[in-house]
């Protein structure tokens, strides 16, 4: 036991000694919470569109006005033609165009009917679907201003109520999803370079042939990682209420136990990824390249998993980060208890036993 | 001339001997293109959605049989009190709760008002937003369909604006065009970015950059060298890339190929500067990691792969526009999927060259020839 401690100061040392990485392990997740929290957003708002106004007449004027208000569009300078969509469109200068044909007005009282072309650079389909509906209902409202609200029969108002974030901000979808990437990503790359970097430099074999047990190397290697994420965990928590305003509406203790197996689940990771590898640079490629894009997607807080094929399903099942990104929504931000998150902890508790029960099988204690 | 050829001889047979490595680096891009752009998908399809109907009536049976045959919405409960059908949405079973109150129909036919109760779980912004407007708009819709009825199909003679759209370069909205170029995109960054990085650190670490600095190879032919072999490999995956997406997905580039690949060199000397950059600042390869680790994720996520640039706020659109990938994603979708030549993407070309002029003078000067 007394070994063990010693080991483990070794490895604290050895990492507050290299200021670098220890720069970066902090400086991470409170540069990319904040950053992120701040600036990304899946709100679509702000789009660039340009309109061709054939009719200059009254109406096309006070819609062009209605929709140069909304919030959701940046209005361009109008262009003369729609000859010059297909150049603007190409810069990418615009995302949409809005078209008023000649005569527009006459024909609105006349026939009692007049269309406007809505065109929309669809290579991005969301923001075109998105787009062109609020295009819609603008054109909508003013339709009943046309008729006269009075005058509508039978109307049916359906009343929103946004619950847990009403002003639909970014933060509190990506806070709990970068808190789960990072702190994967990190604890598995950090975990499977120190161990690797230490077969690599040849020390391993002398600390194999030491009186040391090996599960104590390895209990040694893990522990300064551990401590590490958990202050990382408490200073994103004190950033996110500070500035983000995201508070931790539930119990503060099952959040940093979930946080805890969370950690050392990832961990775990780490440690079976270094079995295979023989090089650092090995090892950072299987966990970068391999882990980052498929941790990033699978985790659920870009795109929502039950969309994806049933096979992505499955891989997302077996990505730990998916179930603490759950754990952590309803902890931190709708307030719910052990009752509503046992099911995600058992399956990280079985994640984690697994993993470490065949990277310590696996673990080589010989040489070569 | 002829020391740069020894060199890149020795770099690329170290490349080749890794064999693990170099596995990795194709084998993960190409599974990862495979699969990623199928878990890529905005469209909101399978809402969950938790009714109460405390009506029971013609009306709000129309409803609810409206709603479950639009296609985007799943009945997942079906309660007696809004109550239970919240505790759903707290759960996760339901993504939005609809309450018809008691009286729907009857109210409606007598006091020509009505108000129906929407609830939405809102932490995840997209699925709230295009959730409620979906709902909205059925209801809207079932609004008209039972006004035409009540007024037996009379005549509106009310003057009526209409919207006719029109979805330019992906008419049918296939998500996977607009993601495939942004994805091939991360996947040349992480490369691109890390393992040059990586390798000069290397030999720092293990001392064999002294050997090379007493030598009488100049610090740029060195330099060079050492960045030579992952632009050649970082061009093989991107080639595999294009094929993987024509092959798999489809995607034939509208434009000109020879446009992406000249974009793609500038970008590389862009993302090299930074991997170059990065090893003059780094002693050991834990740290080159880190480093780069860093970067990479700030790229992926605010490049606008993922999420769109346009609704950040302006302070970090500027930041945004620093990045290399930003650009270079924009070109590659510019490019695939609109065919926009040249002309069209001189900004973003002339931005990435100075990116990579500021990085790699940077990382030139701060790179010193000793141990």
């Amino acid at each position: 036991m007394k070994q063990l401690i010693v080991f483990i100061r070794k490895e604290f040392l050895q990492v507050f000694r290299d200021r670098k990485t220890l720069l970066m392990l902090f400086g991470l997740p409170i540069a990319q919470i904040v950053l992120f929290g701040f600036a990304l957003s899946t709100e679509i708002k702000d789009s660039k569109i340009v309109v061709v106004d054939y009719a200059k007449d009254e109406v096309s004027t006070q819609i062009i006005s209605e929709i140069a208000g909304s919030k959701y569009f940046d209005l361009q300078q109008s262009l003369q033609s729609t000859t010059q969509l297909q150049a603007a469109f190409k810069k990418g200068l615009i995302k949409m165009a809005v078209v008023f044909p000649a005569n527009f007005s006459k024909d609105l009282m006349h026939t009692g009917k007049a269309t406007i072309q809505v065109i929309a650079d669809a290579s991005d389909p969301n923001t075109a679907t998105t787009i062109t509906n609020y295009i819609t209902n603008i054109i909508n409202t003013y339709n009943a201003q046309l008729a006269g609200i009075a005058g509508q029969p039978l109307q049916i108002t359906p009343e929103v109520q946004m619950l847990y974030n009403p002003e639909l901000k970014g933060a509190p979808n990506f806070v709990p999803g970068v808190m789960a990437l990072v702190l994967m990503l990190v604890c598995t790359m950090m975990t499977s370079v120190a161990i690797v970097k230490e077969k690599e430099l040849g020390t391993m074999e002398i600390l194999l042939v030491s009186p040391f047990k090996p599960i104590y190397i390895i209990i040694s290697k893990l522990v300064p990682n551990l401590i590490i994420s958990i202050v990382n965990l408490f200073i994103i928590l004190i950033l996110s209420s500070v500035f983000l305003d995201l508070q931790v509406k539930g119990s503060l203790l099952l959040l940093v136990f979930a946080t805890t197996l969370f950690i050392i689940t990832s961990l775990s990771v780490g440690l079976w990824l270094s079995i295979g590898s023989k090089t650092q640079q090995a090892a950072m490629t299987n966990s970068l390249m391999g882990m980052m894009l498929p941790t990033m997607l699978l985790t659920g807080f870009l795109f929502p998993i039950e969309n994806m094929p049933w096979l992505l399903q499955v891989l997302a099942n077996l990505v730990p980060s998916r179930w603490f990104f759950i754990i952590v929504k309803r902890v931190m931000l709708e307030g719910l208890g052990f009752a509503s998150v046992w099911k995600e902890l058992l399956i990280l508790f079985a994640m984690c036993t697994f993993l470490l029960t065949i990277s310590l099988r696996s673990f080589k204690i010989r040489l070569q | 001339m002829k020391t740069l050829y020894f060199l890149l001889e020795k770099e690329f047979r170290q490349m080749l001997r890794n064999k693990g490595v170099l596995r990795a680096l194709f084998i993960a891009p190409t599974i990862q293109l495979i699969l990623m752009p199928m878990a890529a998908d905005y469209s909101v399809k399978n809402i969950h959605i938790s009714v109460v109907d405390n009506d029971h009536s013609t009306y709000s049976q129309k409803l609810i049989n409206k709603i479950g045959s639009s296609g985007y919405f799943t009945l997942t409960g079906y309660t007696p009190s809004y109550k239970q059908a919240l505790t759903m949405v707290e759960q996760d079973k339901a993504d939005l709760a609809l309450h018809i109150p008691a009286g729907f129909e009857r109210n409606l036919v007598r006091e020509n008002t009505q108000k129906l109760y929407i609830a939405i779980n809102a932490i995840s912004g997209m699925k709230a937003s295009l959730g409620g407007a979906y709902l909205s708009s059925i209801v809207q819709d079932f609004n008209n369909d039972i006004r035409i009825d009540w007024e037996n199909g009379a005549q509106d003679d009310t003057p009526k604006i209409g919207v006719a759209s029109y979805y330019w370069y992906n008419p049918f909205m296939n998500y996977k065009l607009y993601m495939v170029p942004g994805i091939l995109v991360t996947l040349v960054t992480a490369l691109a970015a890390m393992q040059s990085a990586f390798n000069i650190v290397a030999e720092k670490e293990s001392g064999t950059i002294e050997q090379i600095n007493v030598t009488p190879i100049q610090k740029h032919i060195f330099i060079i060298g050492k960045l030579i072999p992952y632009l050649v490999l970082a061009t093989i995956i991107f080639t595999i890339g294009l094929i993987l997406g024509r092959v798999l997905y489809g995607i034939v580039p509208v434009g000109n190929i020879g446009v992406l690949y000249v974009s793609l060199i500038v970008y590389l000397f862009a993302m090299l500067g930074l991997g170059l950059l990065i090893s003059t600042y780094s002693n050991t390869q834990m740290q080159a990691m880190s480093l780069s680790f860093f970067f990479i994720n700030i790229f992926n996520m605010l490049s606008g792969v993922f999420t769109s640039i346009d609704s950040m706020p302006q302070w970090a659109q500027y930041i945004v526009e620093t990045f290399p990938p930003s650009h270079f994603i924009k070109i590659m979708r510019m490019v695939v999927l609109k065919g926009s030549g040249l002309g069209d993407i001189t900004y973003h070309l002339g931005a990435m060259f100075v990116i990579g002029l500021v990085f790699n003078t940077w990382a030139i000067l701060n790179y010193s020839k000793r141990a």
